[in-house]
C-alpha cells in the first residue's frame, strides 16, 4: 500500500480533572501519515502541542498491539473506532480520507468517571472480577495435559469468552451503559470449566449485585456490545450469564 | 424470602419479568387476534363470538386480572429500568453511532412501550369501559372505526406494537436464557413473523371498515 498524507480536523474532548468541566477542543493537523496508528496520530499532535506549550492531550495505551485491553476511545461515535474487530491502537489512518472531521470522545459512563481528557477510570470492571471472577479452590500444582476431560467444544467456547481483554468498549458502546458483556464473558467462561462450577451460584449471585451496585446500566439486547468488541464476544455468554442467575437464584442454599 | 426479593430487585431479575409477561402479552394477542378476526365472518359471528368469551364467566375475570397484573408489573419494571439505563450515563455522546448491532425497533422500546400503554387506556376506555347497555361490542367498534381519524390512530398504535413485538420475543428469549445455535436464529425469524402477522392482522380490520 503507497503511503499518502492527509489532512485532519480534529475534535477533541479536553477535560482538565475529574470534576472540571469537559468540552471538545478543534485542533488542526496537516501531513498525517496513512501508515499511522489512531494513538501515533494522537503522539504527532501531542508534541506540536508540547512544542506550542500546550497541555498534551491525555489518553490510555500500553501495549499497542490490540491485546492489553488498556487503549480505547470514541472515533466518530464508535468505541475503537469505525472497524470491526480493533482496538483503538490497530485502528490506522488509512481508513479516514482527506478532510475529515473527527470527534474524539472519552468512554463515556457513569460507572467509568473521567480521570483526564480521554482516560477514564475503569476500576469497574477490576471490582466485578474481585466480586465474583475468579475460582478460590487450591488447585495444587499444574495437572498433567487431558488429566481431566474437557470436550474440545467446551474448552473452545471458555476459551472466546476468556479473550476478554477488559477494555471496557462493551460498556461504552452500549445505549445503556451496560457491563453485560463483560461479566457474561466472565461468568461464561468459568462456568463452562469444572474449576468454575464449584462456587458458580456464589459467583453469578456478587456479580450481578456488584454490577449493579456500581451503576452500570441494564442490557436490553441491542448488540452494540458484540458488535463493538475487539475480541468479538458472543452475546451468547450475556445468555448464559442470565440462565447461571436464574439458577442460582433457585439451586443456591442462600435464604 | 430475601432471595426472591434479591432477585426480582437486580437488574437481570426485574429483566426475566420484563421478559416472561412480555411473552405472556403475546400470546394474549394471538387470542385477541384470532378472535378478532371473526369480524370477517359477519355481525353475527362477531357478536357470537363476544357472547361467548363472556360466557366464560369467572375465567375470564381470572384472566383479564391475570393480564391487568402482569401490565402492572411489564410498565413498572420498564419504569425502574429506563430510569436507571438514563442514569448509567449522565454526560451523552457528541456524537453516537451504531456499530451495527441495534434495530430502529431495538433503539424505540421505551417510545413503542409508552404508545402501547396510550392506546391501552383508550382502546379499555372505547370498548372494554363503554356504554353497553343498547349497543353490541360490534356496534361500538363499527362506530369508532369508522371515524378515519380514529381508525389512522388505531393503524398507528398497531404499528407501534409490531415494532415492540419485532425486537421483543427474540430478546425476551435472550434474558431468559434461552440461546442456542440451532434455536435462536428459528427464534429470530419467528419473531419477525409474529410481528408482521400482528401488525397486518389488526391493521387490516379498521383498513376494511374505512375502506368499505
Amino acid at each position: 500500500m503507497s503511503e499518502k498524507n492527509i489532512s485532519l480536523t480534529l475534535r477533541v474532548w479536553r477535560q482538565a480533572g475529574p470534576h472540571v468541566k469537559g468540552q471538545l477542543i478543534t485542533y488542526h493537523l496537516d501531513d498525517v501519515s496513512t501508515d499511522m496508528s489512531f494513538l501515533e496520530m494522537i503522539d504527532v499532535l501531542n508534541e506540536k502541542l508540547t512544542l506550542r506549550d500546550e497541555d498534551p492531550i491525555a489518553f490510555d495505551h500500553d501495549c499497542r498491539e490490540g491485546i492489553c485491553g488498556m487503549c480505547g476511545a470514541v472515533v466518530d461515535g464508535q468505541v475503537h473506532g469505525p472497524e470491526t474487530a480493533t482496538t483503538l491502537c490497530q485502528l490506522h489512518m488509512r481508513h479516514f480520507t482527506d478532510g475529515d472531521t473527527i470527534i474524539v470522545e472519552p468512554f463515556r459512563s457513569r460507572a467509568f468517571p473521567i480521570i483526564k481528557d480521554l482516560v477514564v477510570d475503569r476500576s469497574g470492571l477490576d471490582k466485578i472480577i474481585q466480586a465474583g471472577g475468579y475460582i478460590s479452590a487450591s488447585t495444587g500444582g499444574s495437572t498433567d495435559a487431558n488429566a481431566m476431560p474437557i470436550p474440545t467444544q467446551t474448552a473452545e467456547e471458555a476459551m472466546d469468552a476468556a479473550a476478554c481483554i477488559g477494555c471496557g468498549a462493551c460498556v461504552a458502546s452500549c445505549p445503556n451503559a451496560s457491563a453485560m458483556l463483560f461479566a457474561g464473558a466472565k461468568v461464561s467462561q468459568l462456568a463452562l470449566l469444572p474449576q468454575g462450577k464449584a462456587e458458580r451460584e456464589k459467583r453469578v449471585w456478587s456479580i450481578v449485585h456488584k454490577m449493579d451496585e456500581l451503576g452500570f446500566g441494564n442490557c436490553s439486547n441491542e448488540r452494540e456490545c458484540e458488535a463493538t468488541c475487539p475480541k468479538e464476544i458472543s452475546i451468547s455468554h450475556i445468555a448464559r450469564f442470565n440462565r447461571e442467575f436464574t439458577r442460582a437464584a433457585f439451586v443456591s442454599r442462600e435464604k | 424470602m430475601s432471595w426472591t426479593v434479591r432477585m426480582l430487585n437486580s437488574s437481570i431479575g426485574r429483566k426475566q419479568i420484563m421478559a416472561v409477561t412480555g411473552l405472556a402479552f403475546c400470546l394474549f394477542l394471538t387470542t385477541h387476534l384470532i378472535g378478532n378476526l371473526f369480524i370477517y365472518a359477519g355481525e353475527d359471528a362477531f357478536n357470537s363470538y363476544v357472547e361467548h368469551l363472556h360466557s366464560l364467566g369467572p375465567l375470564i375475570h381470572i384472566a383479564e386480572m391475570g393480564l391487568a397484573f402482569f401490565a402492572l408489573l411489564h410498565v413498572s419494571n420498564a419504569i425502574v429500568l429506563i430510569i436507571r439505563n438514563r442514569l448509567s450515563r449522565p454526560t451523552r455522546y457528541a456524537k453516537y453511532k451504531s456499530t451495527g448491532g441495534r434495530t430502529l425497533a431495538s433503539a424505540t422500546m421505551p417510545y413503542t412501550g409508552s404508545l402501547i400503554l396510550i392506546f391501552l387506556i383508550f382502546h379499555l376506555l372505547t370498548l372494554k369501559f363503554a356504554d353497553h347497555t343498547d349497543k353490541t361490542v360490534y356496534d361500538l367498534l363499527a362506530q369508532s372505526l369508522a371515524n378515519p381519524i380514529y381508525a389512522g390512530f388505531y393503524i398507528l398504535f398497531i404499528v407501534a406494537v409490531g415494532f415492540h413485538v419485532f425486537h421483543g420475543v427474540w430478546s425476551a428469549f435472550q434474558t431468559i436464557g434461552l440461546n442456542h445455535p440451532k434455536y435462536t436464529p428459528l427464534i429470530r425469524v419467528a419473531g419477525i413473523l409474529f410481528s408482521l402477522v400482528i401488525t397486518a392482522g389488526f391493521a387490516s380490520i379498521p383498513l376494511t371498515i374505512v375502506l368499505k
